[in-house]
């Protein structure tokens, strides 16, 4: 029998507790995408355990890549974390550059460094706006989607796509920045910095958001470190796990911006971390945009490229946490094995932990606080 | 002691509320801010930027002549087995065979708009088009010819 059915088979007839109850949540319908389904244990309203169901997005994106050329592969990985998207091209093509050895122009790496902020900051915005509509406040949604697709168009402009941008090529990026670009991020930098204190005072300050969110799903440091939890929500249970300042790549070195730790690890210490988070983005753009150096925006390379024998691994930060590439080459045009370390699947797997003894409302606001972006975590 | 933390607590509930309703209402009286766009009625003025990548197209110039050389570059450069390319052998003046192109067949519906192709592309033959609504109810529809018929290649085009 298939074991999804099983499971939930099992469950049912198993000689339960007292008063305890067996419920699905979520859609399983493959029309509905991007969707996860939990079977949780409830006692009156007091959830016992929380069971996960993946699967229903697997498109096998690690063995497709092992067809695909190095140049190709590169433009999977968008569908993996699509929030994301351009951080995780950005992980790929390190790892490729790391094989080839190639050197990168400084243009390069800091139009890189720039776009992924930005992305960082669309994908926060974007996760903002769901977790107040999961909390049942649904105006927020509506300004975070504002400001994010003031992002779009300039990602729009500058990379030709707004959400799947394949802009990063091994060797630097695909075309130079537009003559607009800078102007924009400026005028976005100015719009943001108001409108992030227009987001506290209508959801941080809010009462009922807090009551929701504080003291509830507290995963701990040695619980984070032991599920793998990396990204804001490690960081909220005060593990220091940010790639960026941990293993700098590109030019995060040079770059002044505070790595931000709470140690509480409630709901709320993960979005006072994500809220955070942005204002550092917002630094690192500005550091960045008046000294974008001149220059090639990509390096020379060959037609087709081969990467030498051997594993390769390169780890970015991505908006939810940690991405690792790992590829074993055999000296061919394609790679042998790839395998991506996603951050919401580790993520994932801390939320029966972080969600037994409390009520079943809590679990949005814990479900909302982990950023949870399915196709990551299936892949 | 009780009764102050209580009253403190119902001061701070209110005034967080009413925080947050000064922000939206805010947006009630300066309608100026909204930013909503009618699609469908303001399909005159969208303007899309010029590296927006809605198709595959093959530019023609007046003499009905394109750029493409049949080498399957871009064929092999594609993720999703997008393009296929069916060249043919041309008779030049001199009595030599030589391979060209004779269909370009780009299935849309299979192609996520990465660029690869016209990158890879050495004679600028391709470009990405600023199309996007691409929605028709039959499939076949999507599976397109990019070379006018009768078009040739550009003399001087190697």
């Amino acid at each position: 029998m298939y074991r999804e059915t099983q499971i939930i088979n099992d469950a049912a007839t198993l000689p339960s507790a007292e008063g305890e109850l067996v419920i699905n949540v979520g859609p399983q319908h493959p029309a509905t995408h991007g969707v996860l389904h939990l079977v949780i244990t409830l006692q009156g309203e007091t959830i016992q355990k929380v069971e996960p169901h993946l699967g229903y997005i697997h498109r096998s994106i690690e063995k497709m890549c092992e067809s695909l050329s190095y140049r190709q592969f590169i433009y999977v990985t968008s569908r993996m974390d699509y929030l994301s998207a351009h951080i995780n091209n950005h992980g790929c093509v390190l790892c490729v550059e790391k094989g080839l050895q190639l050197e990168i122009p400084p243009r390069a790496q800091v139009i890189r460094v720039l776009m992924d902020e930005l992305t960082r900051i669309a994908s926060h915005e974007l996760w903002w706006g769901a977790m107040a509509m999961d909390l049942g406040a649904f105006t927020p949604f509506f300004y975070a989607f504002r400001e994010r697709e003031t992002i779009n168009d300039i990602m729009e402009e500058t990379c030709g796509t707004r959400l799947t941008m394949n802009y990063m090529v091994p060797g630097g990026v695909m075309y130079d920045l537009h003559p607009n670009f800078q102007k924009r991020v400026k005028d976005f930098i100015q719009l943001f910095n108001n409108k992030i204190d227009e987001y506290d005072d209508l959801v941080t300050g809010n009462i009922i958001f807090q009551n929701r969110t504080k003291g509830v799903g507290v995963l701990s440091k040695e619980d984070a470190i032991s599920f793998g939890c990396t990204g804001p929500v490690g960081r909220a249970s005060g593990v220091h796990c940010d790639i960026r300042k941990l293993y700098p790549y590109e030019v995060y070195d040079n770059l002044s911006f505070d790595e931000i730790v709470e140690t509480a690890g409630d709901s709320y210490a993960r979005y006072l971390v994500r809220i955070k988070e942005l204002r550092q983005s917002i630094r690192i753009i500005e550091q960045l945009i008046d000294n974008i150096p001149e220059g090639d925006f990509q390096a020379k390379t060959k037609a087709v490229l081969k990467l030498p024998r051997g594993e390769f691994y390169s780890r970015v930060e991505t908006a939810r946490g940690e991405l690792g590439v790992f590829i074993v080459s055999e000296g061919a045009t394609t790679p042998y094995r790839i395998k991506f370390r996603s951050p919401g699947f580790s993520n994932l797997s801390a939320l029966d932990h972080m969600s037994r003894g409390s009520k079943i409302g809590d679990l949005m606001a814990i479900m909302g606080t982990l950023d949870l972006v399915i196709p990551d975590i299936d892949r | 002691m009780f009764i102050k933390d209580y009253i403190s607590d119902v001061y701070n509930a209110v005034t967080s509320l009413l925080k947050g309703m000064r922000t939206t209402g805010g947006y009630f009286i300066r309608p100026k801010e909204i930013i909503t766009q009618q699609y469908p009625d303001n399909r005159a003025q969208m303007k899309l930027p010029e590296r927006f990548r809605g198709e595959v197209v093959m530019s023609h110039d007046e003499n009905n002549e394109h750029a493409c050389t049949g080498c399957t570059a871009c064929e092999l450069a594609c993720p999703n087995a997008t393009i296929k390319i069916v060249t043919k052998f041309d008779t030049t003046p001199e009595g030599k065979k030589k391979k060209a192109l004779d269909t370009f067949v780009y299935h849309l519906e299979l192609c996520t708009m990465c660029n690869l192709c016209v990158e890879a592309c050495p004679t600028s033959a391709i470009k990405m088009a600023q199309t996007f609504e691409h929605s028709v109810y039959d499939r076949n529809q999507l599976l397109k010819k990019l070379n006018n018929p009768g078009s040739k290649l550009r003399a001087g085009v190697e």
